[in-house]
């Protein structure tokens, strides 16, 4: 293995964390929640996904029916279970969120059984750069990812909703008497969120076929450690919190001392970084007022 | 005398009665045979969660801090305290193996609830909680990673059975001490100053009280107890393994802690029994790919529950529809209006953390921050 | 002449850039009722944080009792003998009435009572708990909630969780009480019940009060002295009649 290989395997990986990083930061921006339930969207679009290989084959209509699917499970998620405790104390929602991913989980396991499903949607092959071999697969996330993350920057900054976004996640009230829909732009939210998520799912199974029900919860805790490592809120900050947990993780896997411990390792940089900043790396506190 | 038991507020040791009296029962049912050993296994996983349950509704119910890791505590427990029983079993024997074993168990994951209440003092709400949670991963990867001749590494660690007939009564009896020190901590000053960080820790550090002492305590407590019952569990089966103690788990038992209802040690005790009783009782009737309708059951009575009682909009739904009302018709001298004072109300407990506190979006490095501006925010 | 309770010199906050209070200088004398007042924004309540150690100063220095308590932490503060109320109520909403005052006497050392005393259920913890209660009642009864006291302090009207509150920040047995505007919300029926209260308070317990008020009837009815500030700095110090007609004053509240 050489140091450009695991830094490109880091990047790769990283960049899939990132992507569902931003789903949850984005939600939590604006719903201000935890939406626990994040990561086994990522799974559920693996499932559609492995639908549409198994009944037609093509891996970018998958992708395509996955991502419109994770959509509408998103926002229904929102209005069935996060909407009507709108107001209520976060501790509340948070273990409203934990019930949904048990259910989603329990609902996966009980449709598709315990068994793991193998999902090949594409085989890539490798590509030699000089001496080195390269997994093409890595290159596509990494590419597809950030020109995702790109636009989804350019979104938010330059048009009327990602204008809107902004002023909801900074004042819900205020941003209402402006005349700005809040439900709407908390749907437009989990929708984008879902979406992501379901892309994660598709380069997830490009890098390993196997599929199960809890395909996304270590993925989703990892990449919601990274949206907080980042500064949970923060669209950058769980860009680099996403790229910071991937390269950690890859290094860490290739020395075989450490390798078993990679979770450890990574969930240990949480503590150590919100102990140094309480808000994360881009995060921002604000003053409670008194 | 008499005015002395007449004094005793009955209601709070009700209980302490119960649970003394279920093993005296079950304790003479045992040792005259009569229990069957699958009843025996399933009292033991009862006494286990009800002590989990209760340690950790002290966190979250009554100092307001949401911990998911709690499951971590509980591993230390099982595998020190473990380790320790399967050492000392042969030199001692079982009882003083069993009070070092507990001794140790519990110690040691009290320190780590203190390293644990260390970042509770900086960090809060959801922050702490992803501290929680990614503490019991980091426990759990360490002992699953371990050496084999330590704690045994992915295979798990064997510890000794301890004679099945009795360890449920000493569970039982550890359950009693932890209802009393917790219940009489809770109902003292003490409990009252760790209340009142719940409800308002700016309030609460205004008024004097030591915000830092009674967040370490009370992590300490809770985990020194999640310990114990760690210990238990290593000693009602015959391996203990690291994959028991998932985040899955420490999420079962905020569950139990959540329908119980939130700063209610009494029904954290009644949620856990039952919790655990269905569990026992459906594995047996659901198996195979039947197995999972008991999570979904459980993921869809989580969700109506916590929405049943706390959404905002069914405020006037929940006064006229609800368990207290509907008892109280039954019962003279019922005032719905009087609330009982340990119960916290989610909707009024405050977040904590006011989620906009940490948002990155919300202003820029140097832009004015004018504190004395009336009229916006809590007013 | 009456020994100083509190010495604020050259106070002064920042924050990024916008000096909110600076260069404040103070002296309350025993027994003294003194306010605080100014235009929304002129940084009282910020004077008010930084004395209860809620905000570390930029510049300057803080005595109680000659006692230099700056950079403290609230707790410590507190402990010291500075008790507050706030402009936004909170109280501990889940708690009864009583209870609020328990909490205000849990660090009384009359009242003191270990953990293990507790937890154990020894005489002491009853005869602590029996003497707190009394003390509560006690203090309940001066600011006249005594009957409500088993009520939920969230359902009391407003005025009376105000009044709760002193009775709360009392109970710690302070020797400097800020009050953040005590009166804000109340009809003139109550305010007038108000200034009879802290009349009372001072004189019962010899407390020394500070206050900020933006009803000006109020703080010339009830105070020795006034400063009045703006923008963080001071305009004017002395007797409310003087203070109140200063042209620089005038100037800021009606503005030009």
């Amino acid at each position: 293995m050489n140091i450009f290989e695991t830094l490109l395997n880091g990047l790769s990986m990283g960049s899939t964390y990132a992507m569902i990083a931003l789903g949850y930061t984005m939600v939590y921006g604006i719903a201000k929640m935890l939406n626990f339930a994040h990561g086994d969207v990522i799974m559920v679009g693996g499932y559609m996904i492995f639908l549409t290989m198994a009944s037609v084959g093509n891996p970018i209509l998958g992708l395509a029916i996955a991502v419109v699917f994770c959509m509408l499970l998103g926002i229904t998620i929102e209005k069935v279970a996060y909407k009507p405790l709108r107001g209520a104390s976060p501790l509340a929602v948070l273990i409203t969120a934990i019930g949904v991913s048990y259910l989603l989980q329990s609902t996966a396991q009980m449709i598709f059984g315990s068994a793991p499903k193998m999902v090949i949607v594409a085989d890539l092959g490798n590509v030699m750069l000089g001496s080195i071999k390269l997994p093409v697969y890595t290159l596509v996330t990494l590419g597809c990812s950030f020109a995702i993350m790109i636009a989804l920057s350019l979104f938010v900054k330059y048009t009327k909703i990602g204008r809107a976004m902004i002023a909801v996640s900074e004042d819900k009230g205020a941003a209402q008497l402006m005349g700005i829909n809040v439900n709407g732009i908390i749907t437009i939210t989990f929708a984008i969120g879902s979406a992501l998520a379901a892309f994660a799912g598709f380069f997830m199974l490009l890098k390993s076929p196997s599929l199960t029900n809890t395909l996304g919860a270590m993925p989703g805790i990892k990449a919601f450690t990274a949206a907080v490592i980042g500064g949970i809120g923060s669209i950058p900050g769980a860009m680099l919190g996403g790229i910071l947990m991937g390269v950690v993780e890859a290094i860490s896997l290739t020395i075989p001392a450490i390798a078993p411990y990679t979770d450890a390792i990574e969930f240990s940089i949480l503590i150590i970084i919100l102990l140094v900043r309480p808000s994360g790396i881009l995060g921002k506190k604000r003053r409670e007022k008194v | 005398m008499a005015k002395a038991l007449s004094a005793i507020k009955w209601k709070h040791y009700v209980n302490y009665v119960v649970v003394a009296i279920c093993t005296v029962v079950f304790g003479v049912m045992s040792l005259t045979g009569s229990l069957s050993s699958s009843s025996i296994y399933m009292l033991e996983k009862i006494a286990i969660a009800i002590m989990l349950a209760v340690s950790l509704s002290i966190v979250v119910g009554f100092l307001g801090e949401l911990s998911l890791g709690h499951a971590g505590f509980m591993c230390v427990g099982a595998y020190l305290g473990g380790k320790t029983s399967a050492l000392l079993e042969p030199l001692l024997g079982d009882v003083p193996t069993l009070l070092v074993s507990l001794v140790v168990g519990g110690l040691v994951a009290a320190l780590f609830g203190v390293i644990i209440g260390l970042p509770a003092l900086r960090l809060r709400g959801d922050y702490l909680a992803i501290v929680t949670l990614a503490f019991g991963e980091i426990v759990r990867s360490f002992f699953m990673n371990s050496s084999d001749e330590s704690f045994g590494g992915s295979l798990g660690l064997n510890t000794p059975r301890y004679d099945k007939n009795t360890l449920f009564i000493i569970a039982l009896v550890l359950v009693l001490g932890c209802l009393a020190v917790t219940q009489n901590l809770i109902r003292s000053k003490h409990g009252r100053a760790i209340t009142s960080i719940r409800d308002n820790e700016i309030a609460a550090r205004a008024t004097g009280i030591n915000v830092t002492k009674y967040k370490l305590m009370v992590f300490t407590i809770s985990s020194f107890f999640a310990g114990i019952a760690g210990v238990l569990y290593s000693y009602s089966n015959f391996t203990v393994q690291s994959t028991k103690f998932s985040y899955n788990y420490s999420i079962e038992i905020l569950v139990m802690v959540v329908l119980g209802g939130m700063g209610s040690i009494n029904g954290s005790i009644i949620a856990a029994t039952l919790i655990t009783f269905l569990d026992m009782k459906l594995q047996t009737i659901l198996t195979g790919n039947l197995a999972v309708l008991q999570d979904l059951f459980y993921a869809l009575v989580l969700i109506v529950l916590v929405i049943y009682n706390n959404a905002p909009g069914l405020k006037s739904f929940r006064e006229t529809y609800n368990l207290k009302s509907l008892l109280g018709k039954f019962k003279k001298g019922h005032d719905p209006s009087k609330v009982h004072d340990d119960e916290a109300k989610w909707d009024r407990v405050p977040t904590k953390i006011k989620m906009d506190e940490v948002l990155s979006v919300d202003l820029q490095t140097n832009s004015p921050y004018t504190p004395d501006k009336p009229g916006k925010g809590d007013r | 002449m009456a020994k100083t309770v509190l010495k604020i010199e050259n106070l002064g906050i920042s924050f990024g850039g916008l000096k909110a209070v600076q260069d404040l200088n103070l002296e309350i004398k025993e027994k003294q009722l003194y306010g605080l007042v100014g235009p929304n924004g002129a940084g009282k309540t910020t004077v008010f944080n930084m004395i209860t150690g809620v905000y570390k100063p930029t510049t300057g220095k803080f005595y109680l009792d000659g006692e230099d308590l700056t950079g403290k932490s609230q707790e410590a503060i507190n402990h010291k003998g500075i008790a507050r109320t706030f402009q936004n109520i909170r109280l501990f909403n889940n708690m009864t009435v009583i209870r609020n005052v328990l909490v205000g006497l849990h660090n009384q050392p009359e009242f003191k009572c270990g953990m293990l005393s507790s937890v154990l259920r020894l005489p002491r913890h009853f005869k602590t708990e029996k003497a707190m209660r009394e003390r509560a009642k006690e203090i309940l009864r001066i600011v006249g909630l005594e009957e409500e006291r088993n009520n939920l302090s969230c359902n009391l009207p407003y005025g009376k969780q105000r009044k709760l509150e002193i009775a709360r920040a009392l109970a710690t047995n302070p020797k400097l009480l800020c009050l953040d505007e005590p009166a804000a919300g109340m009809n003139p029926n109550e305010t007038a019940d108000l200034m009879n209260i802290v009349r009372h308070i001072r004189d019962e317990y010899n407390v020394t009060i500070l206050l900020i008020e933006h009803d000006m009837k109020f703080v010339s009815g009830l105070c020795d002295e006034i400063t009045v500030l703006n923008f963080g700095t001071v305009l004017a110090q002395g007797t409310p009649e003087v203070a109140l007609n200063d042209p620089e004053v005038i100037k800021a509240y009606i503005g030009g």
